[in-house]
């Protein structure tokens, strides 16, 4: 734990991660930007999985080890969209939520 | 000391992640992300789990955003700026967050969380060890898991960023056969 930073604290700096991640998630209108909000949303409850463990729980691993597997679940998700985007842009030329309606029928 | 820190890394943190998902300029919206990442690796540093840091830096830093970078440069120009959502959608999504923050930090503040007060490092061996054991507590299976995930995204993307090109042949092949069909 952080010497003088009580949970509380850090908690509330999660929280406010995650919503601008939400935040972000609702108004972009381009796919790379909105993985990137994914990216802070996953992020801010990869710290919380941390905190809760080292706070509350010490003498057990299991929210450190969670947040390695987020992180590898994460750095996965955003290969394979990448791999996405890229493809789609040479079907459409176009990386708008807009454009794509090709998996649609 | 600690204290001055945290409120340095956590301002960054949340001024940072703002100005990424606010930038009119896509470049910089990744630059700072990156931003975000790393003071983010800076919190776990200072919990005493350096191997998570040390993962931050290396998997989001080094990689997730050369990453992006990269798929970046490939569909924008440079210098393209982002088409952004209207006044009005974006004040809604506004107050959707809010609301969220609003119902949530309550929540969070007046819940009493049972703190115990320790100084505990988080060793790698400690990691390595939960993560490979077979005892109940274990790991291996998730991990097992993980691995199989990896191969499989790692297939996935060579076979959906090649796209037409792998199955052109059986295309031309199916197409014939439909062009057949038709004729008959």
């Amino acid at each position: 734990m952080i010497n003088g930073i009580s949970i509380y604290e850090i908690l509330t700096l999660t929280t406010i991660l995650f919503f601008i991640g939400v935040y972000g998630f609702f108004t972009r209108k381009n796919l790379i930007t909105i993985l990137m909000s994914i990216e802070l949303i996953l992020n801010a409850s990869a710290i919380n999985f941390v905190i809760i463990n080292t706070y509350l729980y010490p003498e057990n691993l299991q929210g450190a080890i969670f947040s390695v597997f987020i992180i590898a679940v994460a750095a996965a998700e955003t290969a394979l969209a990448v791999a996405i985007i890229i493809n789609l842009y040479k079907m459409i030329t176009s990386v708008e939520v807009k454009g794509t309606e090709l998996m649609k029928y | 000391m600690e204290r001055i820190i945290f409120y340095i890394l956590a301002a960054i943190i949340i001024i940072f992640a703002i100005a990424s998902v606010s930038s009119k300029k896509m470049l910089r919206a990744v630059i700072y992300l990156l931003f975000v990442l790393i003071a983010i690796s800076g919190i776990y540093f200072m919990v005493d789990y350096s191997f998570l840091g040390a993962v931050q830096l290396a998997v989001y830093a080094g990689g997730v955003i050369v990453l992006i970078i990269f798929s970046v440069l490939l569909v924008h120009h440079i210098e393209l700026n982002l088409e952004l959502a209207s006044t009005k959608k974006r004040v809604i999504a506004a107050l959707i967050s809010f609301t969220g923050i609003a119902m949530v930090l309550p929540v969070i503040l007046t819940h009493k969380f049972n703190v115990v007060e320790n100084s505990r490092t988080i060793e790698v061996k400690d990691i390595g060890e939960k993560m490979l054991s077979y005892d109940s507590g274990g790991f291996i299976l998730p991990f097992e898991v993980i691995s199989i995930l990896l191969l499989a995204v790692m297939i996935g993307a060579i076979v959906i960023a090649k796209g037409n090109r792998l199955g052109l042949k059986e295309n031309q092949e199916t197409r014939d056969k439909k062009q057949d069909i038709i004729n008959q």
